[in-house]
């Protein structure tokens, strides 16, 4: 981290102290006047802040003012979440949310769900792979598809995320749509795709179903290696990494996704000048540079293509919870 | 080679050598000031270091707390007031040695063991914690399991206080530790539908109001005013210790590997190495008679102990991110914050790091030559500062940094009630290394129980199934029956008449 980007995380915890004192409707004329919040509801480090912290400082070049990225952690992303969804919506707090907006209210760990928020942009999204280790006795998708269905329920264990997460899902839904049940293969939750790969390598677990650039770092270690991608294309980065549907004539795909989004009721005109400068960080090359290096896949859906986007995807999550028994309430 | 190339040119940067200069200075001034600890020196340092990249911020926190060990000696000899409780086992001798007008030689033979003694630390650390690394990597949950056992046996085993406070503390930790989205159903447990307890109690917060607050307020409580310093002056420090070294080698060699073997167990850090080392060397000396009446052969295998302590506790926090200590318990938490988690993989995720870390520890414990001698000489001048001046500042970097770690209130909520908690603990004799202990592991003793059974099916022998799972397994077994076993022969002990 340089100079600046210290004497700017200043400049946040300055913004957040003054943030009660100014009325929503005060800036508006002359709207970005001060620093902006970009809160994360997940560590730094991990991917979505590593993709915060790009699509700040790029923020930063076309509004004029900083942009703070802020980590609020814990509660498997609720703070977080919770954090942007009650600031102010006076265009100087917004945040990036993730797929587990549309996934923890089902769970009943927060009321809060995709109206909560004001949507401002997709700007990415990760299919699941199925990693396993690298002296697996299965060294393709298709020999570890047929001993899954051969081996009665329980004999493997996958791992990957906590119990309910994006992660057990894309498990969940590959299972089904191979005409299992859900639980056919035994979910062992951990805190986080890193440690689930750890115990992969340690023999603890026999399938890891996280996206492919988090086991990145395992599978450049010689330890681990994906079979496949759960996704309707090939990751360029990955490129010898096939898809489900080309090995199993399996049409499955979902995703973990980040977008941007500000509290509810933000006035119109912030919310479309967050718009176009969103469009133009999406469009420059230092983000799709980033981006493909790191082997984050890239999307892009406007505000109103975000709103359907969440619309459809909290359906859909909705419906492969209770599906798989994981829904509460 | 590349990683340690690397090292040298993130360490060798003028920001992170100014970063170690001053947190070098801040680390001898905190140890020398009595009632400030090397564990706040690390606390308060967490919202300066939160602005930092990765190695100026570990920069800050090894140099300051080496130099912290260190200067607990200067008001040890000079005013009988251990500077740290680190310095706490030989405060006595060092005082009597100055009454018998050998300040001189005291400080002398505390600086100079101090830095062998940590030298020694650091250089078990380099060579053990990339090996167990490589052996970590095939650890499962089982065998993490068993690890938090252990860790949590040992903070109630090491504490030198009553077991059953010991464990009362302990419990209470663990408890601590359920609150928030349980690990393994994602079902939210204590959190009165209050979002920040989701996120559970962080135990930075807690460490800060624990091990800073707590003190601020007996501090306040009992504020003495004057502190009357020994008038002697200090004149050549290095005379002398080439003879104590001749006379004395084996008992540095003995104190520096007692305090690293204590450091790497969860739990106990440099306070219960020197206690340990000095009770060693009265034990095995040729003249025990002489201890207590200004002998210098216990203190130099004690300075050795806490010094060499405080590398080894590394050892277990980066590898499989168990505290050795109280300060890397803080140390984990700013690992995380920076993208560094803890575990074998940090070795191979980010190697020049690792380097990074090492290299100060082998400069800091170099710069404490020169610096222990300046903060020696200008001792009378620190412990002339007024408390009524130092405490509120300390307490306005506990807000800042408590307000860090978590970038709301809640956290300074937390760090303020758990300040009154810990002083009353204290107050009561009951010791908070086992609650901080149970608060860190909590989680993972949780979680890896839970992910063992799912795997197990719910057969317990499969705890025992893997070598090393079953000999960890068996260790931490007995070590309870052999505590049962000794709690059960003593009977009910002081029962009150």
């Amino acid at each position: 981290m340089s100079l600046l980007s210290r004497r700017s995380l200043l400049a946040a915890s300055g913004a957040a102290l003054a943030t009660p004192l100014a009325a929503p409707a005060l800036g508006q004329a002359n709207w970005p006047s001060r620093p902006i919040q970009l809160l994360v509801p997940w560590g730094a480090g991990g991917g979505t802040d590593a993709t915060a912290r790009i699509v700040g400082s790029l923020l930063e070049r076309d509004l004029g003012q900083p942009v703070n990225v802020v980590n609020r952690t814990g509660g498997s992303g609720v703070v977080g979440h919770s954090a942007i969804a009650t600031a102010q919506p006076d265009g100087y707090t917004i945040g990036m949310i993730t797929v587990e907006i549309t996934m923890m209210h089902w769970q009943g760990l927060t009321q809060l769900n995709p109206g909560s928020y004001t949507p401002l942009a997709l700007m990415n999204s990760d299919p699941p792979g199925v990693q396993v280790k690298a002296d697996s006795p299965y060294q393709d998708i298709k020999a570890l598809a047929d001993a899954i269905k051969a081996r009665p329920a329980g004999t493997f264990k996958a791992s990957g995320t906590g119990q309910g997460g994006i992660w057990h899902l894309a498990l969940v839904g590959w299972l089904q749509a191979m005409g299992l049940k859900g639980d056919h293969v035994r979910w062992v939750p951990s805190n986080g795709a890193a440690p689930a790969m750890q115990e992969l390598a340690a023999g603890g677990v026999d399938i890891v179903t996280c996206s492919v650039p988090e086991a990145r770092a395992m599978l450049d270690a010689g330890r681990a290696k994906s079979l496949a991608i759960m996704a309707p294309a090939r990751n360029p980065m990955f490129a010898q990494v096939p898809t489900l549907n080309e090995t199993l004539g399996i049409n499955y795909s979902v995703g973990a996704w980040r977008g941007i989004a500000a509290p509810r009721n933000l006035p119109a005109p912030i919310a479309q000048r967050f718009g176009t400068a969103l469009k133009k960080v999406y469009d420059s090359a230092e983000f799709k540079d980033f981006m493909t290096q790191r082997g984050f896949g890239t999307v892009w859906q406007d505000a109103n293509g975000f709103a359907s986007f969440m619309a459809e995807g909290d359906r859909a999550m909705g419906e492969a919870m209770r599906g798989a028994g994981l829904a509460r309430g | 080679m590349d990683a340690l190339m690397q090292a040298f040119g993130l360490v060798f940067d003028p920001f992170v050598l100014a970063v170690i200069g001053l947190s070098a200075i801040f680390g001898m001034f905190v140890g020398a000031m009595p009632g400030l600890t090397a564990t706040m020196a690390t606390a308060l340092l967490v919202p300066v270091t939160f602005f930092m990249p990765p190695v100026p911020a570990l920069g800050a926190i090894v140099t300051a707390t080496t130099m912290a060990i260190f200067a607990g000696d200067i008001p040890g000899a000079m005013l009988r007031m251990p500077g740290t409780p680190a310095s706490a086992a030989y405060a006595d001798e060092s005082y009597a040695m100055t009454q018998k007008g050998q300040l001189n030689l005291c400080m002398g033979v505390n600086l100079v063991f101090s830095v062998g003694g940590g030298l020694i630390g650091v250089a078990v650390l380099i060579a053990f914690a990339p090996m167990l690394a490589e052996v970590a990597i095939n650890f499962s949950s089982y065998e993490y399991f068993w690890l938090a056992c252990l860790g949590l046996t040992c903070a109630v085993f090491m504490s030198n206080a009553d077991p059953v406070k010991g464990f009362l503390s302990l419990f209470f930790g663990l408890l601590l530790a359920t609150v928030g989205i349980d690990p393994a159903a994602g079902f939210p447990r204590f959190t009165f539908d209050d979002v920040n307890l989701m996120g559970g109690v962080n135990f930075i917060a807690t460490m800060i109001g624990m091990f800073a607050v707590s003190e601020l307020m007996r501090g306040a409580v009992t504020v003495d005013a004057t502190t009357k310093v020994v008038a002697q002056a200090v004149g050549n420090l290095f005379r002398g210790i080439g003879g104590v070294f001749r006379r004395y080698w084996l008992n540095f060699l003995r104190g520096s590997f007692i305090g690293t073997a204590i450091g790497a167990l969860p739990g106990a850090g440099a306070d219960i190495a020197a206690w340990i080392s000095y009770a060693v060397s009265k034990r095995f000396s040729k003249q025990p008679e002489k201890f207590g009446t200004g002998e210098v052969e216990g203190i130099v295998d004690a300075t050795s102990a806490n010094n060499s302590a405080l590398g080894s506790a590394w050892i277990p926090a980066l590898v499989f991110g168990i505290p050795g200590d109280s300060i890397t318990a803080i140390v984990i938490g700013v690992l995380y914050m920076k993208g560094m988690n803890p575990g074998p993989t940090v070795f191979q995720e980010n190697p020049q790091l690792i380097y990074s870390v090492f290299l100060i520890f082998i400069l800091a414990n170099l710069i404490m030559l020169p610096l222990g001698w300046v903060a020696i000489k200008s001792a009378r001048q620190i412990l002339r500062v007024p408390r009524n001046l130092l405490l509120p500042v300390i307490l306005l970097f506990c807000l800042v940094g408590s307000f860090a770690m978590t970038n709301s209130l809640y956290g300074v909520v937390l760090m303020l009630c758990m300040g009154i908690l810990g002083w009353i603990m204290e107050e009561h004799g009951i010791p908070i290394a086992p609650l901080i202990l149970g608060l860190v592991l909590g989680e993972l003793l949780e979680q890896t129980f839970v992910q063992s059974m799912i795997k197990a099916d719910g057969d317990y022998l499969d705890f025992f199934s893997r070598p090393i799972a079953g000999v960890l397994g068996v260790v931490t077994l007995t070590i309870w029956l052999v505590m049962l076993a000794r709690g059960f022969r003593r009977g009910p002990v002081a029962a009150p008449a």
